[in-house]
């Protein structure tokens, strides 16, 4: 299972680039970062890799195919995604939004069967909230919501795994939760690409980083490779410190902190 | 709110109401028949029994009150099932299958073949015809939009149901105000009292074709109601999808409304009473939707033939029974949604 990235270029009118000339490959194993501050086009690039958005200039490969190429029902089976906003209309219970996920592997005119249903709540028992089974999908906090959701990509198998900014709307104790989450896929084999314009997150939770700026990606690599203090202030226009603290059990922590009149400034962050 | 019903209740329930509604509106009328001797004559002409039961209740079963009570089932179990299938397609609430011009462009049908012919035949084809037209034109200016979207289509539907809803006050217009234009007022105000039995037939194969595809599709109206991307995401071909419950939904409305004429909020607040006893999910609310859309015309129906001496017409009262019923759900936060 690989994802490749060649060249990509992508503007929503004219010459107006989002990004331009953007190459990377991620394959199982790695948690990919989109990294930059609002309005960059992280969300654009996420769309353009599961296919929503068609690319300008350059192409995309999943598994060495043209995602052009790829029916939506195909890429579905190799992509989850779960998108940043998303605005519930109606009541469905916590089991039957999971069970959605069972849609590419179901025909035209077919409804869920037991089989399905059985794998929905052993996804639900995975991220632990089979005790919300049967809870309305509208009633239930933020957290438990982005957990749903990681639970129908569960039930959906597909290999990798798009988020787009997964802790916004969340307590500190749920975003670290769900970035746990997302290192605990990337171990087991899964491809995680999970957008964020929170340096921390990238910096501690994923191996590799996409650092974006405006009109162009500053830096494309490893964590050593993109997390500079040089590249980290040119994209977010302030200056940026990396400091190295050790928790109570003697490991390294790196810490990205905005300085601003020699002062470090609180950031939100987890 | 969501009222809790054990499952298998509800089923049985879903399924008994609208057979007792069916054998009961047989029986009432201006000639009131035994409900046992209903039964007889119907089975009569299945099976060959030894029942004796005057002539004339066979007549007025077979040749007055069936095909109408019948086309009240029918015409209830389409507008539900496609306001159902609207409300989830477009992730409102609030719409039913006229939002994309289906009525007006069935009014104007009738109007114009009242105007110009009278013959009902023509006035039947001529609204069904008009129905589709509308509705097809609406989702072709939809779709000469840089994006297309669901919104885009709502907007399109109001601009052709405006245009027609004009064309059709431009046709009583013109109309002679001492015969054809209280055909055409009446015509608009929905009625099942000049219903026969080859109406029936008529009406019949569209509303069972739209019918079988959208409860074949049902489970994936769930999913296109969590959004376009969403449901794309889910590897669902959106825009097929989306035109299939528009066709569907449409053939349905037009030949039901073809017969009986504008008949309003049946598709409105049926899904809502629906989303009230099975919950949100479109594999048992679209069943539902038929269970009690049908059952709620034939009561109406039965309503608008024995309330008063003369007919009330159809659409009149279910918009008199609706509207209040409506806001007395909203009122109790029964209406399920967010």
């Amino acid at each position: 299972m690989r994802l490749d990235v060649k060249d990509a270029t992508f503007a929503y009118k004219g010459n107006e680039y989002v990004f331009e000339g953007l190459t990377f490959s991620v394959r199982e194993g790695d948690l990919l970062s989109i990294l930059g501050p609002n309005g960059c086009g992280k969300t654009t690039l996420v769309k353009c890799l599961c296919g929503m958005l068609d690319l300008k200039e350059g192409e995309i490969l999943l598994n060495g195919k043209d995602i052009r190429s790829l029916k939506t029902i195909d890429i579905a089976k190799n992509i989850g995604y779960i998108a940043q906003e998303h605005d519930p209309t109606f009541p469905y219970t916590v089991l039957e939004v999971v069970l959605m996920g069972r849609a590419p592997h179901l025909g035209w005119f077919s409804l869920p069967s037991e089989k399905d249903i059985k794998i929905a709540e052993e996804a639900l028992e995975l991220v632990g909230i089979s005790h919300l089974k049967n809870r309305p999908y509208t009633e239930i906090s933020g957290g438990e919501r982005q957990l749903t959701l990681i639970a129908r990509f569960l039930a959906q198998q597909p290999k990798i795994l798009l988020m787009d900014e997964p802790t916004s709307h969340l307590d500190l104790k749920n975003r670290i939760f769900i970035l746990e989450t997302a290192r605990k896929f990337a171990d087991d084999g899964f491809c995680v690409i999970m957008t964020t314009h929170l340096p921390n997150q990238a910096l501690n939770y994923s191996n590799r980083i996409i650092l974006m700026g405006k009109e162009k990606a500053i830096a494309v690599g490893s964590v050593e490779e993109v997390m500079t203090e040089e590249n980290l202030s040119k994209a977010y226009g302030v200056d940026i410190r990396i400091l190295s603290v050790n928790d109570q059990d003697g490991n390294e922590m790196r810490l990205c902190i905005p300085v601003k009149c020699g002062k470090g400034v609180v950031w939100d962050d987890a | 709110m969501v009222i809790k019903i054990p499952k298998l209740h509800s089923m049985i329930f879903l399924v008994a109401m609208p057979l007792l509604i069916f054998l009961t509106s047989l029986c009432i009328g201006r000639y009131p028949i035994p409900l046992q001797t209903v039964i007889a004559i119907l089975v009569s002409k299945i099976l060959p029994t030894h029942s004796e039961f005057p002539k004339i209740m066979e007549t007025v079963i077979f040749q007055v009150r069936l095909p109408r009570v019948v086309a009240g089932a029918l015409v209830g179990a389409s507008l539900a099932l496609s306001g159902a299938s609207f409300q989830g397609l477009f992730r409102n609430p609030l719409v039913s299958a006229q939002i994309l011009g289906v009525t007006s462009g069935a009014g104007f049908g009738a109007a114009i073949a009242i105007l110009l012919s009278g013959e009902p035949v023509l006035t039947q084809v001529s609204a069904f015809a008009f129905g589709i037209i509308a509705v097809g034109l609406a989702y072709l200016i939809s779709r000469t939009y840089r994006s297309p979207s669901t919104l885009t289509l709502v907007l399109a539907g109001i601009i052709i149901g405006a245009l027609f809803s004009a064309l059709t006050s431009l046709v009583k217009y013109v109309a002679d105000p001492y015969e054809r234009l209280p055909s055409i007022a009446f015509w608009l105000m929905g009625s099942l009292s000049m219903i026969s039995i080859g109406d029936v037939f008529w009406m019949l194969p569209p509303i069972i074709l739209g019918a079988t595809v959208l409860m074949l599709i049902r489970w994936r109206i769930n999913i296109l109601s969590m959004g376009e991307e969403e449901a794309q995401a889910l590897g669902v071909n959106v825009e097929r999808l989306k035109l299939t419950i528009v066709a569907c939904s449409t053939l349905m409305t037009a030949a039901a409304v073809s017969v009986s004429g504008i008949v309003g909020w049946v598709g409105l607040v049926i899904p809502h009473i629906g989303r009230m006893l099975v919950g949100p999910d479109h594999k048992v609310l679209l069943p539902a939707s038929i269970a009690i859309g049908s059952s709620y015309l034939m009561i109406v129906d039965d309503i608008a033939r024995t309330l008063t001496v003369s007919e009330i017409p159809l659409g009149i009262l279910t918009a008199i029974v609706g509207a209040p019923f409506f806001a007395y759900l909203m009122r109790k936060r029964m209406v399920g949604w967010r």
